[in-house]
């Protein structure tokens, strides 16, 4: 008994290190993003605040300050509410956002001069997120299924040791053709996002500074700056008052909660 | 009226005082007391395009409009006290300087209920051309013609926050009359609405006590909500008297459905009530779609497609002047840093071509300044239909807005 067990671990051992040896990008692509997703799993739930910055080519500003709450859900995408503060006239206005892993996202928004909920269509991911240069796919919550991977290579990235990969948005409404992200091979976290537009010419680069770890484990920039390529504009985004598991429920992301939200 | 409903909202201030004492005393020890003070002040002009009807009605007009909101929450954001008075003084029409109470709600919160007391608003519904559905407060309809603008209704709203689905149980004492443009006002029927004489089926008048029932589900694609309601109708009836129409509110049991699928871009939604009144069963409909096309040519711009059908089965005696007409709208939104907005749209009455032109356009201008344009347009305007006292009212009315 012992030497088949000794007999079949040799041959496990063997044939995983044929796999490993074997690996292709696109598995290897996969794995990175795999064991990013790992290693932030189990946050449990997230609220933050978030200032941000809208410069126009000519340097002119301007600010949006929002709330968010973000929950994990077994086996699906994080559940999210947005909360916005400012401008004054969108103060009030508040997203929920259910992210699936495969299938589209469901989202409602509130608006509050009319007391309404309207369900939105969750389709409209390529479009502007309060006129920055953040779409609401780059805002939403970034799931492992909703890309196919591969890997490029390796990278000294502002001194990090980094992984280079290749994600494909899978759904066919996305903005973008590809994203090259940079992954940092210490700690797993996003340094720079390239986004190639839907002719598959550089559009955007987002970039990740000031990270901080909470709960020695969950990793967090605090300040997130994407330029536009193609018209010169940019947006900061200012990440504050980070608190972990503050106990939401389920009730906290329901439809009835968007309306009372503040 | 107004004195009646002057004095229950005096009632409801002591008692929000009373509560706001207690809570204040045991919010001060655990200090998560949040207080938030915002709203907006409002300066608008109305160009009307045409000489009015007849020679006292005003022509053109100013108006300024505050509307400021107390917010105060506590016990970690379970409770909650919302105050939001609102005021108008126009220029061109008595009756349209006027304030109301369009919020004064307490509201506490549970795992799976909320309960909210004192005078509230409530929106149901889906469609964009009009709100069959939504019922339980009456339109401000001195603020504006497309019935979007609400006056404050006193309520008790219980609601329940299950698996199977949302139940809301209302209990709204106290009915609030609509608003009319006075003699010298725009977009009013020939004949003046004097709404001091106004007549109750109900023998308590304004003080008889309503209530509405409310499930809503949603499940993957599809919204649902059905509701009934029992009360006085927000839609009167209208008896000539001399030369005034008197309003007549008569009681009505509604029984409505609504509901949106949602799939990719397309927005498919109905609305259908069946009313009862005085006996007699009559039944109305919304329904349509909107399309969005998002990211317009590779542009930040989303345009979307509207199309609604509107039907009522008592035609021409219909209480609203829609009973077989479509419209066909469109919605832009830019996408910038201003919020630049725009919705357009013409209604269609199919059987007399009767059309009805809407614009709105919203901008915001620096951080706390809005400017908003309405355009409203009448065509064609057959004798019989309900719209031919508008027939030289085409409206263009800016306003700015600061908020705060």
């Amino acid at each position: 008994m012992r030497k088949i067990t000794l007999i079949t671990s040799v041959l496990l051992l063997s044939f995983s290190a044929t796999l490993a040896w074997a690996e292709t990008p696109e598995e290897k692509g996969l794995a990175i993003a795999k064991e990013f997703d790992r290693r932030d799993n189990g946050y449990i739930d997230t609220a933050s605040d978030m200032t941000m910055i809208l410069t126009n080519r000519h340097g002119t500003e301007s600010r949006r300050q929002i709330r968010l709450r973000q929950m994990e859900t077994p086996d699906d995408g994080d559940k999210s509410m947005s909360l916005f503060d400012e401008p004054a006239d969108v103060k009030g206005t508040a997203v929920l956002t259910y992210t699936h892993k495969t299938k589209s996202d469901d989202q409602w928004l509130y608006l509050p001069a009319l007391k309404r909920v309207k369900r939105i269509a969750s389709r409209n991911k390529s479009g502007s997120f309060l006129g920055s240069e953040f779409a609401f796919e780059d805002i939403g919550s970034q799931e492992v299924e909703k890309f196919t991977y591969k890997y490029l290579r390796d990278e000294v990235y502002n001194g990090l040791d980094s992984f280079v990969i290749e994600r494909d948005p899978i759904d066919r409404f996305s903005g973008y053709t590809r994203q090259v992200v940079w992954i940092d091979k210490a700690e797993y976290r996003y340094q720079k996002i390239d986004f190639y537009d839907r002719k598959n010419v550089l559009l955007k680069t987002l970039e990740y500074n000031k990270y901080q770890q909470y709960l020695n484990q969950y990793w967090r920039s605090d300040e997130m700056y994407m330029v536009n390529h193609q018209t010169g504009k940019t947006t900061k985004l200012l990440w504050s008052n980070y608190r972990f598991r503050n106990g939401f429920k389920d009730s906290d992301f329901d439809r009835s909660s968007l309306k009372r939200a503040r | 009226m107004l004195v009646s409903w002057m004095r229950s909202c005096r009632i409801l201030l002591v008692l929000f005082y009373l509560i706001f004492s207690v809570v204040d005393l045991s919010a001060s020890e655990n200090s998560s007391v949040k207080v938030e003070w915002s709203g907006y002040i409002g300066l608008e002009s109305r160009v009307f395009v045409d000489d009015p009807l007849l020679p006292v009605q005003s022509a053109n007009s100013n108006s300024i409009a505050f509307q400021p909101e107390y917010y105060r929450e506590w016990n970690d954001g379970r409770s909650s006290l919302t105050i939001e008075p609102f005021i108008r003084y126009d220029s061109g029409d008595n009756e349209r300087s006027h304030g109301d109470i369009r919020e004064l709600l307490w509201l506490t919160v549970g795992d799976d209920w909320e309960l909210r007391a004192g005078i509230g608003k409530v929106f149901w519904g889906v469609t964009e051309s009009q709100h069959l559905v939504d019922i339980i407060n009456q339109t401000d309809l001195i603020e504006s013609i497309d019935g979007e603008e609400k006056l404050g209704q006193m309520m008790i709203d219980l609601s329940l926050i299950r698996d199977w689905g949302t139940l809301d149980l209302f209990i709204l004492p106290g009915f609030r009359e609509r608003t009319f443009p006075g003699e010298e006002g725009r977009l009013r029927t020939s004949l003046v609405v004097d709404t001091n004489r106004a007549s109750y089926e109900s023998s308590r008048e304004e003080k008889r006590i309503d209530y509405a029932l409310r499930w809503f589900n949603w499940l993957g694609d599809w919204e649902v909500g059905l509701a009934y309601f029992n009360g006085t109708s927000r839609i009167p009836q209208y008896i000539q008297n001399g030369s005034a129409l008197i309003p007549h509110y008569p009681l009505l049991q509604q029984t409505s459905l609504d509901a949106q699928l949602t799939l990719d871009a397309w927005l498919w939604k109905i609305e259908a009530v069946s009313r009862r009144i005085e006996g007699e069963y009559n039944s109305a409909l919304t329904g349509g779609f909107e399309y969005t096309q998002a990211a317009l040519f590779d542009s930040d711009i989303d345009l979307g497609l509207l199309v609604e059908y509107l039907f009522d089965d008592q035609g021409k005696q219909a209480l609203t002047p829609f009973e077989d007409d479509v419209l066909i709208g469109a919605r832009l939104a830019l996408n910038d840093i201003q919020g630049s907005e725009l919705l357009a749209g013409v209604i269609q009455d199919l059987d007399s071509n009767t059309l009805a032109y809407s614009l709105e356009a919203s901008r915001r201008i620096g951080d706390d300044w809005k400017v908003e344009v309405e355009m409203r347009l009448y065509d064609n305007i057959a004798a019989d239909d309900f719209l031919y006292a508008f027939r030289q009212d085409d409206l263009v009315q800016v306003e700015f807005r600061r908020y705060f």
